[in-house]
């Protein structure tokens, strides 16, 4: 653990786990509520987690989810073992998505995904290898405006 | 408005009871896109769609909203009454679909 962290957790979550699917994003804005931070804070948090986490259920395989608080920021790392992303800027793009169409009735695939973290959160970084996987990361301050 | 004033002025459905007859209605978003809504809708929010697999329940509940109204009296998957249960969010129903139920509610004075 980080010597400045205050408290540090893994997560498992499981590619094509729909009933699950959002339980990590729940218990780490619980968690949060519990530490007593922001509610902006949380709130930011909580949606860069939820939609992190669908990719995941969405297009992996597994991945784990590494979630640290230290007294400056919360820090996500999500590294996922998965097809990869092709085309990152594309899938940056609000609107594009490679959802299935039976993901899409499900109301998935909006393509406003990797957009919503970006959004919400203060840092943002996104690598992938095809046929290894991708890893997300994204910081949220807990100082400052966003 | 309440919660609970809201349902009875719009005569919607409260399918699982409520987590909070009292809450104060912030405001109103209709989309059947979970993303749309994790990044438009707002705490204490109704939430008006035509989505009712378990997965609702995760995004009404991340966003706080005051609840999740079901249009065209769509039947709600047993999975998602229970995980309701579980996260405390209010479900709503209405015979009537997304375009006129948003109207009822914009009348109300919701905007």
């Amino acid at each position: 653990m980080n010597q400045r962290a205050m408290y540090s957790q893994s997560f498992t979550i499981k590619g094509g786990d729909f009933i699950n699917a959002g339980t990590v994003s729940v218990r780490i804005k619980r968690l949060l509520k519990e530490i007593g931070l922001k509610p902006d804070i949380i709130y930011r948090a909580a949606i860069c987690c939820y939609e992190a986490e669908m990719n995941v259920v969405m297009y992996a395989n597994e991945a784990t989810l590494d979630f640290t608080i230290t007294v400056e920021n919360i820090t996500v790392k999500l590294s996922d073992k998965g097809p990869g992303i092709k085309n990152i800027e594309l899938a940056m793009k609000e609107g594009y998505s490679t959802a299935t169409e039976k993901m899409r009735e499900m109301g998935f695939g909006a393509g406003m995904g990797l957009p919503n973290i970006k959004n919400n959160a203060d840092v943002f970084e996104i690598e992938s290898e095809i046929a290894k996987g991708t890893i997300i990361s994204f910081k949220i301050n807990l100082n400052g405006k966003h | 408005m309440k919660l609970k004033e809201l349902t009875e002025k719009c005569g919607l459905e409260t399918v699982n009871g409520f987590a909070d007859e009292n809450k104060e209605i912030a405001g109103a978003y209709s989309s059947d896109l979970l993303s749309d809504v994790i990044a438009n809708a707002k705490k204490d929010f109704v939430w008006i769609t035509l989505q009712t697999h378990l997965n609702i329940i995760a995004v009404a509940a991340l966003k706080e909203l005051a609840a999740i109204i079901i249009v065209n009296n769509k039947e709600i998957d047993k999975d998602t009454l229970q995980k309701a249960e579980e996260e405390k969010v209010t479900l709503l129903r209405t015979g009537l679909n997304t375009f006129q139920i948003s109207g009822k509610i914009y009348e109300c004075g919701i905007h």
